[in-house]
Parts: structure tokens; sequence; C-alpha cells
């Protein structure tokens, strides 16, 4: 009997967190389906009494969002890709090829872990002036290309192939490019999935830098564009949960897609870090 | 293999970065235009490219709460575009970073004649002999109110002088419980302190635009004015932000008076509902005896030291400037224009129009020194802490007058060396 | 040098020129930046470009908005970490007490803030937020509790921020600490002798020391992460009303790309390190203290 009211009251404590935690988006999307100007009213209404698609519609014609959902889904993957194929190299020679200097220089990465990257971004706006890179998408990306908890996180992965299996590849007169790309990155896989999904949902959502970098509306990533559409449109508040659930929607999507390789790359960077 | 794969991949991803149409010989203009001109201008835009087969005209859309940043940020980015729409009371600061160039030259020898302007509108463009705008539209600060519930207040006519808006203001907030206000005065912008700080005889900065000069009766009795429309309850103390959707809340009556533009003619026409429509009005902007001045605002075409195209940019700004395009821009927008010539017609007969162009003869414009908008945003800032009761309305002037001179600081300094006027 | 050790120099280098280019190089200007008086003048013109020593840092500690903001910044760190370890640590118990059904739907739905997009939910909740019409004065209204105006009352704006953050973020703690708390082996519970004792008594004297570690990771990065408030003042107050959101990175923004003092700002940017360097190093040295590996 204790037992069970212990067991209600743990789920019924996990149902209500879960439903409040929720509600905010389960309001975005409906929200978002309201008529113009049906939202603000008194009592605020849960959900649409004629549910309508106007609102996207206004979206893609009329908002452009259309465009900025390409540059955010462009830039998102181009981040990946690259941030993948910089990392990855990175990470696999602090691990397994020691060179000359790659201690110092993992010391020097950890100590740069604490210094905020907000530091570096005026001045890096400068040097992007000077090559040219102000307000254009490659400028987003620059902040993506390497990173250092990015690189760690590989190394960490890496160090658990066994330095047997690379040996025996060299015995059997492999080139180090071939032991790299045939050997060592087919049993990387799951972790350039995790790699790439956390550098894909930052890259998305990231803020700071693309409002900085771009001044062009039209180069805009989703958030830029959603952020300056709501200083704009105040009044269109379902005409920007649209917009939100524009933005929202893929990353949570992949969220519930790849969800696994996320968890794991939380613990791996956190917990036995 | 993967990395083969990935390269594939990479390819087509920087192939979607730029996002450039290649195709047209035609030469491509940037113009930056702001808010709801940004819209409406493209309505104009295709009568230009067929006057001018040879030039392709992109216009950006910059929202006005970021423009100023954006602006800047592009200055200091490099990457400007040929033409630009500017507030102009930003043109001092562009100047300062060098960023504009004269047009006296297009001037001379084209058929825009400054005479058909108004006076206050041209000037806010020159600066130290040279003209580096030509003004769009213009812009100024006044009444828009509600007939009806002033009517119902017992008041047949808009207010002439402070004694009688505050008489009207107060008898319009009698049993409102809360619910109602007079007036809007948004507390995140500064327009309308400034309309009514430039109604003064004092200036707002002393010494050439060396020292913030807010101490004095003058200003402080503007702001006590200003203070004591929310210290009453005739206005509420929100930023636009708060307020869901201002058109809206005034069909409600949650306020009668909002200081606000000539934009905003077009916009009340379009956005408040039917009921409501020939139940509102404007007014010019009472002073403190008698009617008012308030700001020389407005917008003006501006081309940049960086253009690639500044000739089809002088183009474009002609073809805006022509009355006939000007009174379409006015049919679109509800923006008015700048040049005489182009009232003849639809906007004489305007009821809403009359107050502007009445008040269009008292108009003034800010202090022009590169550091104003840094300083009109302190105005709101301590303004708001004034309203919130953090300080005195003496405090506050001595205040503001102390960040004045600090953001000065560097100016007089270049003033003393000379390397500015 | 080995094959091996080249094809190391060779596989690191673009990686190793990317960070020291956009990253290292960057943080060195900024810091001769600080030094300097760089503004619209001397953007205009780099003749108008002064040394002026340690002037920024001297006029920053006279500067009543830097220190407000400062303030504010400390205001959402001491409240907002606390609540947020708060409601991840006891999430993080409720789900991996034995007597809860659908984990992983649970787990999921309390992490589906985390990945979401910023700007897009505090869109979100500045609506939720409204004086007005948001649900959550609605909500507040059955409860007999007047309408509050979250974001235009001074008061309210910095807790109505702390509530969005917390909301936003305490799933990530939440899933670590739920892997911390999945690595505690169970005959430690029954070895102790406490088995039959209360759930406190096991929670103060197994669960919590063993979580030790895990906590100071938690708290460092959190600390750190509230250190660095920005887009949520931006999208939901712009700094407002009457400053009170306006904290150290938002100022710093200001200051740089608004109105393009980059003297000042890497000046701001420079004691926003110190200070998480700072609260770090006491972390650490707290934890040494408590001897937490």
């Amino acid at each position: 009997m204790k037992t069970h009211l212990a067991a209600f009251s743990v789920n019924g404590a996990l149902a209500l967190i879960a439903a409040l935690t929720l509600f905010p988006l389960f309001w975005m999307f409906s929200a978002s389906l309201m008529p113009a100007g049906t939202s603000s009213v008194y009592p605020p209404p849960l959900w649409p009494t004629h549910p309508t698609l106007e609102n996207y519609h206004e979206l893609f014609s009329h908002a452009g969002m259309g465009r900025r959902f390409l540059n955010s889904l462009g830039i998102a993957s181009a981040a990946t890709l690259l941030s993948l194929l910089f990392n990855v190299s990175a990470g696999y020679a602090f691990a397994k090829l020691k060179f000359a200097g790659s201690q110092s220089i993992q010391k020097i990465l950890v100590g740069a872990l604490v210094i905020p990257a907000q530091v570096a971004m005026l001045p890096l706006f400068l040097i992007l002036k000077t090559i040219g890179l102000v307000n254009t998408l490659p400028g987003v990306l620059v902040p993506w290309l390497a990173g250092v908890f990015s690189i760690f996180l590989v190394r960490q992965h890496v160090a658990t192939v066994p330095d047997e299996l690379l040996e025996a590849a060299r015995l059997e007169g492999a080139g180090e490019a071939a032991i790299y790309l045939r050997v060592v990155l087919p049993m990387l896989r799951p972790i350039l999935v995790t790699l790439a999904v956390f550098t894909f949902l930052g890259a998305w959502n990231d803020f700071l830098w693309p409002l900085i970098v771009l001044n062009e509306g039209k180069l805009y990533t989703l958030p830029v564009a959603l952020a300056s559409l709501s200083r704009e449109h105040v009044q269109d508040s379902e005409l920007m949960m649209a917009g939100a659930v524009l933005t929202v929607l893929p990353v949570l999507l992949l969220f519930l897609l790849l969800q696994r390789y996320y968890l794991r790359g939380m613990m791996t960077g956190a917990v036995k870090g | 293999m993967i990395g083969r794969r990935c390269g594939a991949w990479l390819a087509g991803a920087i192939a979607l970065l730029p996002g450039c149409t290649a195709g047209d010989s035609r030469i491509a203009l940037h113009f930056w235009a702001m808010g709801r001109e940004a819209e409406v201008v493209l309505e104009l835009i295709p009568e230009f490219e067929r006057l001018h087969p040879g030039i392709r005209v992109e216009v950006e859309q910059l929202p006005w709460s970021a423009a100023h940043e954006k602006l800047l940020t592009a200055v200091a980015g490099d990457s400007t575009p040929d033409l630009c729409q500017l507030g102009n009371s930003w043109i001092a600061e562009l100047l300062a970073l060098k960023a504009l160039v004269p047009l006296d030259a297009h001037l001379a020898r084209s058929a825009i004649s400054r005479e058909d302007y108004f006076q206050g509108a041209w000037d806010g463009n020159v600066l130290g002999g040279s003209v580096y705008g030509i003004p769009w539209y213009v812009d100024t600060r006044l009444l828009f109110y509600r007939t009806d519930l002033l009517a119902a207040a017992g008041f047949t006519a808009p207010p002439k002088d402070w004694a009688e808006w505050l008489r009207m203001l107060d008898a319009l907030i009698q049993n409102s419980h809360g619910e109602r206000y007079g007036v809007l005065l948004p507390l995140n912008e500064y327009d309308s302190l400034i309309a009514l700080a430039l109604q003064q005889r004092e200036p707002l900065l002393r010494d050439n635009g060396a020292h913030g000069n807010f101490a004095n009766g003058e200003f402080e009795r503007t702001f006590e004015f200003y203070v004591d429309m929310f210290r009453k309850h005739y206005a509420p103390p929100v930023s636009n932000s708060q307020i869901a959707n201002v058109w809206t809340e005034f069909a409600r009556g949650y306020f009668s008076f909002y200081i606000t533009g000539p934009w905003n003619i077009g916009e009340f026409k379009r956005r408040l509902p039917a009921a409501v429509q020939g139940k509102w009005m404007t007014a010019p902007l009472p002073g403190l005896n008698g009617p008012g001045a308030s700001t020389a605002g407005g917008a003006s075409l501006a081309v940049f030291r960086g253009a690639q195209h500044a000739e089809a940019a002088w183009q474009l700004i002609e073809y805006l400037s022509q009355p006939a395009v000007q009174q379409r821009f006015h049919a679109l927008t509800g923006n008015l224009p700048p040049r005489r010539s182009s009232w003849q017609g639809a906007l004489e007969s305007d009821p809403y129009a009359a107050a502007f162009r009445d008040q269009l003869e008292r108009v003034k414009p800010v202090p022009k020194v590169a550091e104003w908008e840094r300083i009109a945003t302190e105005m709101r800032l301590v303004a708001e802490r004034v309203v919130r009761g953090d300080l005195s309305v003496h405090a506050g002037a001595l205040e503001l007058d102390a960040r004045s001179d600090r953001i000065l600081a560097k100016r007089r300094e270049l003033l003393a060396a000379g390397t500015i006027l | 040098m080995t094959a091996a050790a080249r094809a190391g120099l060779i596989l690191a280098f673009p990686a190793l020129s990317v960070i020291a280019l956009f990253f290292f190089v960057p943080v060195i200007i900024a810091l001769a930046l600080s030094l300097t008086d760089f503004d619209i003048y001397a953007l205009a013109d780099i003749h108008n470009l002064r040394f002026t020593g340690l002037r920024n840092y001297v006029e920053l500690l006279k500067t009543p908005l830097f220190w407000s903001a400062l303030g504010n910044t400390l205001y959402f760190t001491s409240v907002g970490v606390p609540l947020s370890i708060g409601a991840s640590l006891g999430t993080a118990l409720l789900l991996h007490s034995r007597l809860a059904r659908f984990r992983g739907f649970f787990r999921t739905a309390l992490f589906a803030p985390v990945v979401t997009t910023l700007v897009a939910v505090a869109v979100i909740w500045r609506y939720l937020l409204h004086t007005r019409y948001g649900l959550i004065n609605y909500g507040l209204a059955h409860l007999g509790i007047a309408p509050i105006d979250w974001l235009g009352n001074p008061h309210f704006a910095m807790p109505s921020i702390i509530m969005f953050t917390v909301w936003k973020n305490f799933g990530y703690n939440m899933v670590i600490f739920l892997a911390a708390l999945q690595s505690i082996p169970e005959e430690l519970y029954e070895a102790s002798g406490l088995d039959g004792a209360g759930w406190w008594l096991q929670f103060r004297h197994i669960t919590l020391p063993m979580l030790g570690p895990t906590l100071l990771l938690v708290s460092i990065l959190t600390i750190a992460g509230f250190f660095q408030l920005f887009a949520e003042p931006y999208v939901m107050t712009q700094g407002g009303p009457a400053q009170s959101t306006v904290s150290v990175l938002y100022f710093m923004y200001e200051q740089g790309f608004k109105w393009w003092n980059l003297g000042t700002a890497s000046a701001v940017a420079f004691v926003l390190f110190l200070m998480m360097f700072t609260v770090t190093a006491l972390q650490m040295g707290v934890a040494r203290r408590l001897a937490i590996p």
C-alpha cells in the first residue's frame, strides 16, 4: 500500500514536471496555428478554434524565412562537416601519433578552455574584416572550424583503439593515410555521429556570432532572423510562434532521432572528462 | 572512402552557401532601407528598373530597432551597400566614420532643386557646407488621438498647450481604475522626450557639442512635465514590447493619445478596426504656451564611400525624389514628402496630414554630433529611472550632464586638436 | 622524424592553425585593444587611436552601468545556478527512483528544452509572460494572484529570466546526474547498514558523497555558462526595464557592436574572463579542501 502511494507520487511528480516542461513547446505549436491577432485576448486560448496554416504561409511568402531556413541548414551542415574534418584528424593525431611538442600543445589547449569565446570575438571581427569575410556565410563558420572540446572528445575515444591494431597495419605495409582512413575512422563511427550532432545543434542554435557578423537580412540564420522579426513585429505573436516552430522543430527532430549519440557525447564530455 | 564521401558533401554544402544566381548581366545596386519603407519601396523599384535596364536593385530590409547598430557594423566591417536610407540624426556619426560621400557634384547637374525642399529637412543633411544626403521623407512627432474618447471627456478640440493637455489627460483617466490611460509614451523610445525638449530655447548640448546642457531650468521643466505624465498615471510605465499590439490597444481605448510619426497615418487607416475609423485625428504637438516645436526627423538617402555603383545609386536617388514617385510613396506608406511640389494633389486634401503640414513649420534638428545617438539613448535610460522614482528630476538632469560629458570626452579632445570641426 | 610523427603533425596542423589564427591571435589583440581608446573615430582614421594604459579599466570601475551589469550577472548566477542544479538533481533522483515508469519518455521530455533554439523559446516565453494576455498570469489568476508585470517590472524581470533559464537548462545537468546516480553501486546501499534507513539518511550519507565529483564539475560548468548571459535579455527585455537585465556580456555587446568602443568592450571581456577564472579557481580550491577527487 505504502509502495503504491510512493509510486503514485513519484510518477505523478514526474508527469507534472514533464507537463510543465513541455507546455511552452505545446503552446508554441498551438499558437502558430491561430489566426492573426487571436492569441492576444483574455482569457488566453489554449488551442485555435479555427486552425490555420496562414502564419506559415506568411512566413515563407513575405517574411523570407524559407531563405533563412536554407542559410541555417547550409551553415549547420557545413560547420558539421568542417568540424569533423579538422577535429577528428587532430584528435587522432594527439591520441596516437606523438610528434614533437604534442604534449605541451595539448596543455596549452586545455588552458584555452578557460578563456570565454567572447574575449576573442571583437578582434575576430576585425580579422575577418581584413580578409573580407564579414557579412558572408563562411564568416559565420569560422568559429566552428576547430574546437578544443571536440578535439579532446575524439582523442578520448581514439585512445580506446588498441595500439596493436595500428602496429599490425603498419607491419602489413599500410601507409599512415590508409591507416587513418581504413582502420581508425571506421572504428570511430559512433563518436563521429556524436560530434556531428553536437556541432549541428550548436551551429544551428548559435546566436551571438551570426548576429555580429551578418548584417544583411538575406544571409541571416533562423535565430538571428527570428530575433530581428520579433523586435519588428512584436504584435504578430502567431507569426512569431510559427517562426519559432520552424526554428525549433528541425533540431528537436534531429535530437529525437539521434538521442543516443547526443547523450553519449554528454557523458564522455562531463562524467569521465 | 569516408573521406571522399565527406568531400562530396562538403562541396554540396558550400555550393549552397553563396546562394547568388549568376546569369544576370545587369549591375546589382545594393540599397538598404528600414522597416516598412523597405517593404514598400519594392513596389517602386520595377518602374526604375524599366527606366534603367542596366540596373537591378537589391533592397535589404533592416528592422528599425537594430538598424543603427547594423549600419555601424557594416561600416566597421567594410560591408556597406551602395546607398542607404538614413535616419538624419545619424549623418554626423557616419561622417565621423568617413563613411559617406558628398553629393554636391551630383546635385550641381541634377534636376533636384534644394529650394523645393522644406528648410529644416534639407539642413539636417548639410555638414561643413557639403550635402551628404537627400531627404527622402520628412517625419516629425505629434499627437494621434481618439476624437470620440476626448469628446466623451468633454473636449471638442485637441490641446493647444501643456496645461490644456494635462486637463484632458486628467479627465480621460477618471473612473478608469488603472484599466485605461491617457497617453502612450513607450519607455524604450526617446522620441517623445526629445520632441518635447526641442521646444525649449536652450540647446541640448553646448559649446559646439562639447558638453551636455541638461541641468538647467528649461530642460528640467520639460523633464518634469514628461515624468509627471507617469507619476499621475496618465501614461503607463511600459515599453513598446509590452504593448502586445499598439493598434489593437488604441482601438480598445487603452490610451487616447499617442505621440508618433506620419507612417502611422497609413497604419492606423489599415490596422484599426472599422468601428474606430473616423474616430481618430492628428494634431500638432502642444507646447508650453501654445503650439510647440517637434523633431525634424525623417530619412535621407545617402551614398556610401565604399559604393561600387555610385552613379547608379545617384540615379535611384533622383528617381525616388521625383514628385510623382514621392506621391506614390506617400500613398503607400503615409510618409510625408520633403518637397513642397510633392504635396500637391491627394496630400493637400488629406485631413490627417494637415497637422503635419502645420507642424513641419515648427521643426528643429537634434544636435549634429557623432555621439548623439548614444546621448539620446542615455536620455531614454535616465528618463526611465526618473519615471520609476530612482532619481529626482534634478538628479536625473545632473546625471545626464555627467553621462554626456563622459561620452563627449574624445570629441572635446579632437575639437581641441582641430581634428574635427 | 618517424612516419607516424610526420602524419601526426600533418593531421593536427589544420586544426591547430585555425585555433591559433582565430582564437589565440584575437585574444592577444583583445588584450592590446583593451589598453587603447579604439572607438569610431579610430575606426575612421587609425591616427585617432591612442594608447591609454589601464584607463579603460579604471573608467569601467567608475561607470555605474558596469557595476549594475556586474551586480545583475552575479544575481542571475547566484540565484539561478542553485535553482538550476537543484531542479536537475531533484528530477534526476525522481527518474532514478525504482518506482519511476516510462523513464525513457520522461527523460526525453525533460531534456527537450535543452536542444531547442534559445532565441525561439525566449520568444515563446515573452508571450507566456505577457502581463495581460500571458498564460502564466492567467494560471496565477486561478490561484488568486494578481497579474504580475513580469518583464516590465525591474523587480520581476531578472526572476523571469532566471525562471526561463532554469526551464531551458535543467535537463542537461539532470542527464549527467542520472548517469552518475546509475554508476553508484547498489551494494553500497546494502552494505552500509542504512538499507532499512529512511530515504533522507541514504541520500545524505551515500548518494550525496558519491555525487561529489559530479556536483563539482556540474557547478563549475553551470556557473561558467550562467556568467555568459546574453541572448535571454537581448530577446526578452533588451536589457530593460531600467537596465535591470543588462548583464556583463550584454554590456560588452553594446559597448562593442552598438557603439564601437572596442577599447572599453575588450576591457569588459577581460574582466569577465578574470571573474570566471577566479570563481573556477575558488571552487577547485574548496573542492580540494573538502578532498573531493
